[in-house]
């Protein structure tokens, strides 16, 4: 088995046992890249030299004997709307193409402290806006396990990767499932934090009430041991809180006997693939062999969440956007007249189609005299969400669900039904509209021997719970990356 | 002739003097070389966050009592979203639906009357950079030092009915924001600023007329003539059968004429929507209640003690109150007991703020303390100098310092107030001055002054001329 076929928890151990270097590790992740990528297409930008500086000081540091964080000399994907000092961070967009952020955002900051080895900078849709990465600038992402297909998104790149074995672990961000429903598609764990778990500073704002950045790993162990490094406080970030984060990897536990599991009855509808549908209602029973409780429960305002969720968003990214204006840094248009004419080119030119239909809809729904009919209005839906979730969880500790009614499509199959592939959000928008903690992990193939994620969604700060019960599901269903 | 009423109401920004800027740590600072006060917070770059900075609450809710507001316990962070090159991130961080105050007052006095004009909120908010404009190259550079200074913005109710009352509304702010410490209110500077509302009605009507908002108002007597100005445009437009476009007008003070900026329809539409990135402030109604102790008395109040109770005349009153140093200064030299307020007035008001003006200093700078300025004044009460020696005395001190009684001494500047002597000299010129005594008794008032000026030259200056005044007076009359 090479190197990079390994997992995280893996590797960290053998680079304790000294049964390889960090050097050679780092290697070995370099050479899967250049062997994959040009096909998968995962990277922006592949940090060579910063890797290889990082593992020699890792290896360095390891025959000093010095104590290390267990994550030290581990490769990690950083999705390119994260800032990383002195290395570009694109969003994958025209209007960033150069940018280089002159600052670290605190998530880089906490990998590069443990040690974490950087290889590059992953692919996503423009401004995370996509559930494809097809609406990267770049080029499309494709899915590693078949190349036909979408890798789902927004970070469809750090997913890929992971699952490619391009990296070991991936950092991704996750506004209304972009780190979930990629993980889900390449058959890897991915998982959004409760809102305020990780500090936003530096991560490219899309809908500030809903940005948050999540791991993305081959296991359910690994992908906890990466969450338990980024949460924490950060007084930079007004919205992160104060809380002391457990260690969610050494908690693990797949003891779910007793664990109250909630199937919400609007769920299961004729939007749900068939194969989707069986594989997720097939975790279910297992589960119950192994002790769970189902309950059905029921979320009333289902049917509202995706409309509600891309007017709220839309509307906080019309306005996060507008400072690309072609003034300080980024593109600018090459030809103009006054003022306003470089602004409306230089956006108008430096943002793709899905960046512009988005600003589009989040000008229109603040604008006065439309302000009350859609946005208000989407608000008062969203505390009906929340409400109803807080409700269903006093009966049930976790939620389940698919992460996405359909599984991994064919590149170009949605290129011109924007509002189609909104409509595939509707498992993933509610844990970001309320904030909740919600986990993607492999739950079986669809019929293309594509692979099939559940999600778990739970309370607030419940990370613990959702870990467990997706380690659970890892446990039963087994896999390519099942712990033996 | 139809008669009209101008109605004007002022929206004040006022630059905090903070240590730092509004949302993030860097220098709050004037006149720096451009682009050092500056981090990616406050230049937008993509990632970066706004963090509240507590102080500029305080400061607000400071101005808040002073100005008898409600302070909002809960209030609320909006953007306020428009493009401009000096706006980095293309939103403002500022209040709109849940501002920190709200329905206070403000009394002031103007032409004599003591005047209220209702606060209809204060808001904090950050300022944008600045733009310089380069006439000739046909560029335009940015000074991002600015953006994030925190801005208190103060809004008044339309009760405010002419330019005058206008002009002393906006010094009864200054002066407060300069009695809290919470502004260095250097119009020239720009960190005091003023957009003026203009409307006017018929007399005796209880509606509002169309509103002009006149922006680029740089000075309170610009505040003057732009209120003029567009109260006399307004009213020859009625006048003349128009109607008054509801418009933003820049106001032009070198031309002395506004023109249209924005009309109606091409308002701008903020979208204003809550700031995600600032969770509401909440703050501690026990915290709130406690700054009111560092509430100093205001103007105002000072303005009604110094005339009602202590006799000065209402405008005196006002000059002095208008300044916190001024009025420190009086007080603490009316407190040592030993003087009379008048004369307080009088020295700070003449020979001090002339000094102070000279030399390009302020009363914090220059050497007099109250005891000194005080013992000045008891010495001429008393007869033991004269007025014009007490000024000397003054200036001396103010220049170099020194003690009283020593610069008296050396200046040999007592004046002699013994009765007998006085009596003496006003004899021997009475005695030798009969034309002017017939003179007086012929009628001639000036002889009277003439004879005095003659006793005090006799002797060389040094004779209590009120002394001589009143020995002078008795003698004639018993002539």
């Amino acid at each position: 088995m090479r190197l990079c076929e390994n997992r995280a928890f893996e590797l960290s151990e053998m680079l304790r046992r000294k049964q390889c270097s960090a050097g050679e590790i780092c290697e070995d992740v370099l050479n899967k890249i250049k062997e994959t990528d040009s096909k998968i297409g995962a990277y922006v930008t592949v940090t060579e030299e910063l890797a290889r500086k990082n593992a020699a000081a890792v290896d360095s540091a390891l025959a000093s004997g010095e104590e290390l964080h267990p994550l030290a000399g581990i490769p990690i994907a950083v999705k390119d709307n994260i800032s990383t000092k002195g290395i570009k961070t694109t969003c994958c967009s025209k209007m960033l193409e150069n940018y280089i952020p002159p600052f670290n955002a605190a998530v880089t900051e906490k990998i590069c402290a443990a040690g974490m080895t950087i290889v590059g900078k992953t692919n996503m849709d423009e401004f995370a806006m996509g559930s494809s990465t097809e609406k990267s600038f770049f080029h499309p992402t494709r899915n590693p396990n078949n190349t036909d297909y979408v890798p789902g998104g927004s970070s469809g790149g750090s997913a890929a990767a992971a699952a490619a074995d391009s990296t070991i672990l991936g950092l991704g961000s996750d506004t209304g499932g972009s780190v979930r429903q990629p993980a889900a598609y390449c058959g890897v764990v991915g998982l959004k934090p409760t809102y305020g778990s990780v500090s936003r500073y530096g991560l490219v704002a899309f809908a500030s009430s809903f940005d948050q950045i999540g791991p993305i790993g081959k296991c359910v162990r690994d992908t906890a041991m990466l969450l338990s490094l980024i949460c924490g406080h950060d007084k930079r970030d007004s919205t992160s809180v104060k809380r002391n984060h457990p260690d969610y990897a050494a908690a693990l536990s797949d003891d779910i006997k007793g664990l109250r599991i909630g199937i919400p009855s609007e769920y299961f509808g004729d939007n749900v693939e068939d194969s989707v549908r069986m594989c997720v209602i097939n975790a279910v029973k297992e589960y119950e062999k192994k002790g769970a409780v189902i309950k059905e429960i029921s979320i009333p305002s289902a049917e509202y969440v995706v409309s509600a969720y891309y007017i709220i968003s839309s509307a906080e990214a019309s306005s996060n956007l507008s400072r690309f204006d072609g003034v300080k840094y980024g593109f600018r248009a090459g030809e103009y007249g006054g003022i306003s004419d470089m602004t409306a080119k230089t956006r108008g030119e430096g943002f793709g189609e899905e960046v512009k239909r988005r600003i589009l809809l989040g000008t229109f729904v603040l604008s006065s005299g439309y302000y009350e009919a859609y946005y208000s209005r989407a608000k008062k839906i969203q505390n009906l969400i929340c409400r109803d979730f807080s409700d269903a969880l006093e009966d049930v500790d976790v939620i389940v669900s698919p992460a996405s009614p359909v599984p991994a499509y064919k590149i170009g199959e949605y290129i011109d039904q924007p509002t189609k592939m909104y409509r595939n959000d509707i498992f993933t928008v509610t844990a970001n509209i309320t904030g909740l903690p919600a986990v993607s992990v492999p739950c079986g193939t669809d019929r293309n021997g594509l692979p099939v994620g559940l999600q778990l969604m739970g309370g607030r700060f419940c990370e613990q719970t959702v870990l467990n019960a997706a380690y659970a599901c890892e446990k039963i269903i087994g896999g390519k990356y099942e712990e033996i | 002739m139809k008669k009209y009423e101008t109605v004007i109401g002022l929206e004040v920004h006022a630059e905090l003097n903070t240590r730092s800027k509004i949302y993030c740590s860097c220098k709050n600072a004037f006149g720096d070389e451009p682009n050092t006060n500056v981090c990616p917070v406050c230049m937008g770059m993509p990632g970066t966050l706004p963090v509240l900075n507590e102080k500029v609450v305080e400061y607000a809710v400071r101005m808040g009592h002073a100005l008898n507001c409600k302070i909002n316990c809960n209030s609320r962070m909006a953007r306020k979203n428009y493009f401009y090159p000096d706006l980095p991130k293309a939103f403002q961080i500022t209040q709109a639906d849940m501002p920190l105050c709200e329905d206070g007052w403000l009394e002031f006095f103007s032409d004599g009357e003591l005047k209220k004009t209702g606060i209809e909120r204060i808001h904090i908010e950050e300022d944008a950079g600045k733009l310089i404009h380069h006439a000739q190259a046909g560029d335009s550079l940015i000074d991002y030092n600015r953006c994030g200074v925190p801005l208190i913005e103060i809004v008044t109710r339309p009760d405010l009915r002419s330019s005058a009352e206008a002009k002393s509304f906006l010094e009864m702010i200054r002066s407060v924001l300069l009695y809290l410490g919470i502004s260095d209110c250097k119009m020239q500077e720009g960190s005091v600023r003023c957009d003026v509302n203009v409307s006017v009605r018929e007399e005796g009507s209880d509606t509002l007329g169309t509103r002009c908002e006149m922006k680029n108002v740089n000075s309170f007597s610009g505040a003057v003539r732009a209120i003029e100005y567009e109260s006399a445009r307004q009213i020859k437009l009625l006048s003349s059968g128009g109607a008054v476009a509801q418009e933003t007008r820049r106001w032009d003070d070198a031309k002395g004429m506004s023109h249209v900026m924005r009309s109606k329809e091409d308002a701008q539409d903020y979208r204003y929507c809550t700031e995600p990135d600032i969770p509401p402030v909440k703050i501690d109604r026990q915290w709130a209640e406690n700054l009111k102790s560092t509430i100093p008395e205001l103007p105002c109040e000072k303005i009604k003690r110094y005339t009602s109770l202590l006799g000065l005349p209402e405008t005196e009153a006002g000059l002095i109150a208008g300044e916190p140093e001024r009025a420190a200064l009086f007080d603490e030299t009316y407190d040592i007991g030993d003087c009379t307020p008048k004369n307080i007035a009088n020295m700070i008001l003449g020979n001090i703020m002339k000094y102070v003006n000279d030399t390009g200093t302020c009363i914090a700078e220059i050497k007099i303390s109250a005891e000194k300025l005080s013992d000045i004044i008891n010495r001429m009460e008393n007869g033991i100098i004269s007025n014009l020696s007490g000024r000397k005395v003054l200036d001396e001190i103010m220049k170099n310092g020194g003690s009283v009684d020593e610069i008296i001494k050396e200046k040999g500047l007592a004046q002699n107030s013994d009765p007998e002597y006085i009596e003496n000299i006003v004899k021997n010129i009475i005695l030798e001055n009969q034309k002017s005594v017939n003179d007086y008794k012929r009628g001639k008032k000036n002889a009277e002054g003439y004879l005095v000026g003659q006793c005090i030259k006799v002797s060389g200056g040094k004779a209590n001329p009120g002394m001589v005044a009143e020995a002078v007076k008795k003698m004639l009359k018993e002539i």
